[in-house]
């Protein structure tokens, strides 16, 4: 999400699926979008059946390779390498789109004195803590003559708004997931610019050296991809890029879930800024996502770091005050809609508590818990190991089998007190504490675990009125079909209930803690089975006007959002998908009676728009770039952005308008910035502030890897989040002693037939019949070397566990040849679980495989690459289990500290 | 049907030859009306006779297809693509083909369950009665758990001792109450499939 989010302002998917006909070329790269996203990929068939050329770049062939005009196989975790020579290649050969990169992109900015870049610093950034593992951004910052504050001084460096924050405070924060909808703050928008891009500080030509070493040469070495294939792609890309033609890169958790994953996005926006592809129709970068509403719930977050609508969860020493908070967020000073932080903070908290929200108190900013370090669910996890995280919900997942280090996970639910498992089947974290693997090795006792554990059934997405968000950002409202069966019921009801039985346990409380909850708006309308009116929750979302003679009346849109107590709502970005009283998630005009943009089915975040950045769609004097690609223009009779599509821009702001230097805010953008919610108005090409690992995406091996990095001395990312733990161990990488105790990549992916941890596939008996067994994907080479055959068993070894399966003889599964060497990479899909009740399949779980070792800017866990071992037959069970992965441990020599130095520069036997 | 069907079918006649019946009903590959037997012809499709066409939306993955859900007798009958959607025109993979068996599984919880401490069995309990027990509990590790402040002195009010993992395949609506009310009780620990 952040690298789509530092790169352009928000982190939702550019565009919608069905403007994906409108490409020229589709770069699929990092998802299996044919097998996972079916119903989507009849778009990239329309595109193809217009004449657009479809590549897949994956460590395997899928039924996305086969209908791709080519696929490209690539070693796991190389995409950097790869897509920086392609930035390599179209700077050196001059085929990026000039003009777009000059007016709507930071490619002229300049890059403050101090900045000192990977190729200066084998493969660190100026900024590097050793003490801390963790970069201070301050020398990534743009170059200024003027700092703003009015003294005359200036340290040449165009700060953060607010205090600034050290690498390791933003990643405790997850600070990456804030730029959903609002870039990384600045403290003003003087910037200093070169319009001719030669400027050796000037962001385009730090970009040349920067990749200057990406090479042809360095794919074929790195990732196994032949010249040939590398040539096809930019080819590719470059002739269906420009003017006239438009490429778009999609991509899905085969890019996110590594230890620079928010790095691997970053490429790519890169290169489609570049490339001028970016606001345009058939451009853009499509984020693919698993689940119904993945995108809802970081909009309205069930995240431990977020608010709705981006806003920052406030943390301890940093925040603690409303005023320091919200300067974190966004300075007045710099430009676009993110400086109207305040009212969108402002109204959230009159939204969740009403009159007892005022001015005097900060409108109540005090009642926020503050967090104060990185809680994400991993962390959660290793608090239950320690007993101090007493009591869990699990809400329709299933972490003893969909998340990594299975082990962990179910370990550290057997250290619960209590625990409420909400789901429509017995799933394997519901009944771990009587048939999960570690009773079956003899590790946990039944008699033994204290867990206190209440199943309640769900209710159905049949069952319950509301909305999803689908992955472009789409709301969509599902009428109820049928009341929930028997004790089922939603979770909308759920909460609702324990939340007025909490407050009634708490009404005659005096203790100042608990006011939060007393003084909470919780007074929502009941129907007959005293289930909430959700309709009522989606109105309180949107906002309403509380005094005037509007008062009572919905808002129209977040412009109407005032940060005076005038205005309440619950997540600004949705503000509109109820105006004029109308829930317009349920708008649902049919197909051929409206444009292919289909503006009324749904209602997209933000305003309706369906492709962000649309401004861009025009040259800088707001003409269509062509006819062919016209979306949004400026039509000066009517002075106003018309077209096909909700202008992503103040409509009425002329192309020529130029602020007085110093303006922030809405005002402060000028007639060419499209990116309205960046801090200067641009994509991002360089990001001076918002990733916490790198200004630009530099090559790192995963945390797990057979292969020295080629590049640097720097092995891995160094800011990455490792957990030294005895339960959490990693294999050494490269040429390390032990490295070839595990010597194969494993990487994980779906089926179509299934659902991430199976919960909502494993029990029913079309889905189960179609894919009844976890397998592993091996290449008949690797066959051969380890005895396996197809059909037959085979036991992965890694160093956190042993699972069986059977095994898949394939070609889909390429050899590469890496720096010489063959490298073989097994696909493991990992939908299976062991334990659970009434399955209709069940099998190992290749998560238990996995180590926790995270990105930093997201906290997201690498599972897309991990080294493991593979041989012939089933795996040995109870103790034997266990001695087996020890045996193989100490045969590496593993400790905690293996696989977890950050700093490996220079020293070779470090890496 | 009319009587000139109800004629032809008691009297077989040369006009029931296949090969007549593909030409007559214009149905030339003969993968129609032409090679249904009397029995299939007798039937009718569910969706025929619902009572009702409910719109909803597939629960999968995040492409977000339009789905009709078919009701009688309050019962979910079949599920299948809504060709009015301009993102899957009708379209459904099997997932979301299989939409129907998630809904109307045979084994499917609707009771609630409780595991007592060292137990070795479930035992049930009442709805009601449950989110009293877990009322109760929420408190009390609030209550045992709760921070004021840092070692600085700094605010916290929170508590460290209750989580929640999920959200990302419930409702906006959810997801709204769910991180409103643990925020409002201080609890932060709050995680979905969207952190991994």
């Amino acid at each position: 999400m952040p690298g789509l989010g530092a790169s352009f302002g928000r982190g939702g998917a550019t565009q919608f699926v069905q403007d994906m006909a409108n490409a020229d070329c589709i770069i699929i790269q990092g998802s299996n979008m044919a097998e996972c996203h079916p119903v989507a990929y009849q778009w990239v068939t329309e595109a193809k059946l217009r004449g657009a050329r479809v590549l897949h770049i994956d460590p395997r062939f899928t039924r996305t390779s086969a209908t791709a005009d080519r696929h490209v196989p690539l070693r796991v975790g190389s995409d950097v390498i790869f897509l920086g020579a392609i930035i390599n290649y179209v700077l050196t050969h001059e085929l990026y789109f000039a003009e777009y990169v000059r007016a709507f992109t930071n490619g002229p900015t300049l890059i403050n004195e101090d900045y000192a870049d990977t190729e200066d610093l084998d493969g660190l950034f100026s900024g590097y803590d050793p003490e801390r593992g963790a970069y201070d951004l301050k020398s990534w910052a743009y170059a200024t003559a003027d700092d703003g504050d009015g003294d005359g001084d200036t340290d040449g460096k165009v700060g953060e708004a607010g205090a600034e924050e050290h690498g390791v405070e933003k990643r405790e924060a997850a600070a990456g997931d804030q730029h959903g909808s609002g870039g990384p703050a600045l403290e003003h928008a003087r910037v200093l610019r070169d319009d001719t891009m030669t400027d050796p500080r000037c962001v385009l030509q730090i970009l040349r050296r920067h990749y200057s070493r990406y090479t042809p040469e360095m794919v074929e070495q790195a990732c196994g991809v032949s010249a040939e294939d590398f040539a096809y792609v930019v080819d590719s890309l470059v002739t269906n890029s420009g003017r006239d033609r438009t490429t778009c890169f999609a991509y899905a958790v085969g890019w996110t879930q590594h230890t620079l994953g928010a790095q691997f996005i970053r490429t790519a926006s890169i290169l489609q800024l570049l490339m001028g592809n970016i606001g345009r129709p058939g451009g853009g970068i499509m984020a693919l996502r698993g689940h119904a509403s993945i995108q809802g719930s970081t909009d309205i977050p069930t995240l431990f770091n977020l608010l709705p609508g981006y806003l920052p969860m406030p943390y301890a020493g940093r925040h603690d005050t409303f005023e320091h908070y919200l300067t974190s967020i966004a300075s007045k000073q710099q430009k676009g809609f993110w400086v109207n932080a305040d009212a969108y903070a402002i109204n959230l908290l009159k939204a969740w508590w009403g009159d007892a929200a005022t001015a005097d108190n900060s409108w109540a900013f005090d009642y926020l818990p503050r967090i104060n370090g990185s809680h994400n669910t991993y962390a959660t996890v290793m608090g239950m190991l320690e007993d101090t995280v007493e009591g869990y919900f699990l809400l329709g997942q299933n972490p003893a089998v969909g998340s990594s280090n299975g082990r962990m996970q179910r370990m550290g639910m057997a250290h619960l007190k209590w625990l409420v498992v909400r789901d429509l089947q017995l799933i394997e974290s519901a009944t771990f504490w009587k048939d999960g693997p570690e009773i079956a090795t003899g590790e946990l006792r039944t008699e033994d675990i204290g867990t206190e554990v209440f199943f309640l059934p769900a209710a159905s997405y049949a069952e319950k009125e509301g909305t999803f968000t689908q992955t472009q950002r789409l709301l969509q409202w599902r009428h109820k079909a049928v009341a929930p069966p028997g004790q089922s019921r939603s979770e909308l009801h759920f909460f609702h209930e324990l939340g007025k039985k909490i407050r009634a346990r708490l009404a005659d409380s005096t203790d100042p803690r608990d006011r939060p909850l007393l003084d909470l708006t919780w007074d929502y309308p009941e129907d007959e089975h005293g289930d909430p009116d959700a309709h009522a929750v989606l109105q309180e979302i949107n906002g309403r006007y509380l005094t005037g003679d509007k008062a009572g009346e919905l808002l129209p849109a977040f412009v109407e959002m005032k940060a005076d107590g005038s205005t309440s709502g619950g997540c600004w970005i949705y503000t509109g998908v109820y105006a004029g009283g109308v829930n317009r998630a349920a708008s649902r005009k049919p197909d051929a009676e409206q444009s292919w943009v289909s503006p009324e089915w749904g209602w997209a975040w933000p305003a309706n728009r369906r492709i962000l950045y649309n401004r861009a769609s025009a040259d800088p004097e707001g003409r269509p770039w062509s006819e062919r690609k016209a979306y949004v223009w400026w039509d000066a009779d009517k002075a106003s952005w018309v077209g096909h599509d909700v202008p992503d821009f103040p409509v009425t702001k002329d192309p020529a308008y130029r602020p007085e230097p110093g303006t922030g805010g809405v005002a402060g953008l000028a007639g060419d910035d499209p990116f309205i919610m960046q801090a200067d108005g641009k994509g991002w090409l360089f990001a001076p502030k918002g990733m916490v690992d790198g200004p630009l995406p530099t090559h790192y091996e995963p945390q797990e890897s057979p292969v020295v990095n080629p590049l640097y001395g720097q092995q891995a990312n160094p800011a990455r989040m490792v957990y030294k733990r005895k339960d959490n161990l990693s294999a050494p990488s490269g040429t390390r002693p032990g490295a070839d105790v595990y010597p194969y990549v494993a990487t994980t992916y779906r089926l179509t037939e299934h659902h991430t941890a199976g919960g909502m596939s494993r029990w029913l008996p079309y889905l189960a019949e179609l894919q009844p067994a976890f397998f592993c994907e091996v290449s008949p080479e690797l066959a051969a070397e380890r005895g396996l055959e197809n059909g037959g068993w085979a036991t992965i070894i890694s160093p956190r566990a042993a699972v069986e399966a059977r095994v898949l003889v394939t070609e889909r599964m390429t050899p590469m040849t890496i720096s010489g060497r063959q490298l073989h990479q097994i696909g493991l899909p990992y939908h299976w679980g062991v334990g659970g009740s009434d399955a209709v399949v069940s099998g190992d779980s290749a998560n238990d495989l996995l180590g926790v070792t995270l990105d930093p800017n997201v906290a997201i866990q690498e599972s897309k690459a991990s080294s493991c071992d593979i041989r012939a037959g089933r795996r040995p069970t109870g103790e034997a289990l266990l001695r087996l992965i020890n045996e193989y441990q100490s045969r590496a020599g593993l400790t905690v500290e293996t696989g977890n130095t950050l700093l490996t520069g220079g020293d070779e036997a470090d890496r | 049907m009319d009587g000139s069907h109800k004629a032809r079918r008691a009297l077989p006649t040369l006009l029931d030859w296949p090969v007549v019946r593909q030409v007559r009903d214009g149905d030339f590959l003969g993968r129609g009306r032409a090679v249904t037997s009397p029995t299939t012809r007798s039937q009718t499709a569910r969706t025929k006779t619902a009572d009702r066409v409910v719109q909803s939306i597939c629960p999968y993955c995040a492409v977000g297809c339009g789905q009709k859900i078919f009701v009688k007798d309050e019962k979910i009958v079949q599920i299948e693509g809504d060709p009015d959607s301009p993102i899957s025109r009708g379209r459904l993979c099997p997932k979301g083909s299989a939409s129907e068996q998630l809904v109307n599984s045979p084994v499917r919880q609707t009771q609630v369950l409780y595991r007592a401490p060292h137990a070795t069995e479930w035992t049930t309990l009442d709805l009601d009665q449950a989110t009293d027990m877990i009322a109760d509990r929420f408190l009390e590790t609030r209550r045992r758990t709760w921070q004021d402040t840092d070692e600085d002195g700094r605010l916290l009010a929170r508590t460290m001792g209750i989580a929640s993992l999920g959200g990302a395949t419930l409702d906006n609506e959810e997801n709204y109450l769910i991180k409103k009310l643990f925020t409002a009780a201080g609890a932060i620990q709050i995680e979905n499939q969207a952190r991994i």
